[in-house]
């Protein structure tokens, strides 16, 4: 078995442009070197989306835009603007 | 006589989705709470569950119904009556709730510290954001009274909260993935700080890296009577006449519209103005003005003049 891990990051964004700013995040770290958790930072990782790509993360998910429910325009719910990148790293086993 | 919120007060709380009141209980009672559960260091600590089942055996925090008066609740003279009866508690209940709510459940959260993970060879996680206690859709709402018997450092893990999240209606935990966001709080607090918390204000336990067992207690309520102007009995409140947007006056006092449309860093640049429309929804709740606006959120959009 390769020692080719998998590492997710998890960004959500001001807005659906890639440039706009993380306003939260996630880290799951398949190498098992660190384990991320609820509340463990409270700055973000990249500024922005685009940072993320400069720094070599790939982009391998981004949410959809659906229009709101009619009659149920003005309900906030999940956050909308979601963008899972990968990192495939050696976990040293 | 119980002290009443202010105006500014239930602006900021249908703003935020809370109140803090630092250091509000005195030592006397904190004492009394800790001995009545049996607050003890963790080495004598076997298991979560033992310690639990002893504190439910031992303990004045009594079984109670879901559905029950907060009157009836709590045995007299117990700490968490004495609790319920300091004039700012009862006030701040009276205002948001009012007069005769029913307990809906209260819990005892305690977060050991990491000795005890160690020693029991598991893992020491967080808990994971969440909004109790299902999906909400309604206007009117719930509070829930968070209580800290001790002092919470900064390593003890305090209950992580994020402003102005109460208004979102999601599932539970569905919100879960988000373990870190901008303008989270953790709570550091001196003993005996009271929370009021909105029920749909996102939240979590955190880790507890100290030496020291951490307590919260919380309870929720229910109103039984309509949300509108409790805190105002005497409807001294007025709303604020329309102001220039975007292209504003020099005018720089902060006023109940500020509170009321304050901004926090999580919030997505389209969303939070749908958070403020919701805000003023609530806000047209509490002073049961249903024309009232802010900053012509919701006359725009509801000019259907032709």
């Amino acid at each position: 078995m390769s020692n080719l891990r998998q590492k997710v990051l998890v960004l959500y964004l001001k807005m659906p442009a890639l440039e706009s700013e993380v306003i939260a995040w996630a880290t799951y770290d398949g190498t098992g070197k660190k384990l991320h958790m609820t509340g463990d930072s409270d700055a973000p990782p990249y500024p922005t989306g685009l940072d993320a790509l400069l720094d070599g993360w790939r982009l391998f998910q981004a949410s959809q835009s659906i229009p709101e429910q009619s009659g149920k325009e003005f309900r906030t719910s999940y956050l909308k603007y979601e963008f899972f990148f990968e990192k495939i790293e050696n976990a040293e086993i | 006589m119980s002290n009443l919120l202010t105006t500014e007060q239930i602006a900021e709380f249908t703003a935020s989705g809370c109140l803090f009141f630092d250091s509000l209980i005195g030592d006397e009672i904190n004492k009394e709470f800790l001995e009545d559960i049996g607050h003890t260091e963790i080495k004598n600590v076997d298991s979560v569950q033992k310690y639990y089942q002893n504190i439910k055996a031992t303990s004045s925090i009594p079984r109670i119904p879901a559905g029950t008066p907060l009157k009836e609740a709590y045995p007299a003279n117990s700490p968490i009556e004495k609790i319920f009866n300091n004039e700012v508690v009862d006030g701040a209940i009276r205002s948001l709730v009012g007069s005769n709510a029913l307990i809906d459940h209260q819990f005892l959260h305690i977060t050991f510290p990491t000795k005890y993970f160690k020693e029991a060879n598991q893992r020491q996680m967080s808990q994971q954001n969440h909004q109790d206690s299902t999906i909400d859709p309604r206007s009117t709402f719930d509070i829930q009274l968070f209580y800290f018997p001790t002092d919470v450092t900064k390593e003890m893990g305090g209950t992580r909260y994020i402003l102005g999240t109460h208004l979102r209606i999601v599932s539970e935990s569905g919100i879960a993935r988000y373990q870190n966001m901008l303008g989270q709080k953790h709570i550091v607090c001196k003993a005996g700080t009271v929370g009021i918390f909105h029920h749909g204000l996102w939240h979590g336990a955190g880790i507890n890296f100290s030496d020291n067992i951490r307590y919260m207690f919380k309870v929720r309520l229910a109103p039984t009577e309509k949300q509108e102007l409790l805190w105002d009995p005497e409807k001294k409140y007025k709303p604020l006449s329309n102001r220039a947007l975007f292209w504003t006056d020099e005018n720089t006092d902060i006023t109940v519209n500020d509170i009321l449309t304050k901004k926090y860093p999580w919030q997505e640049n389209d969303t939070h103005r749908l958070d403020i429309i919701n805000r003023i929804q609530m806000w047209r709740l509490l002073t049961g003005d249903s024309n009232l606006d802010i900053d012509y959120w919701m006359t725009r959009v509801e000019n259907e003049r032709y």
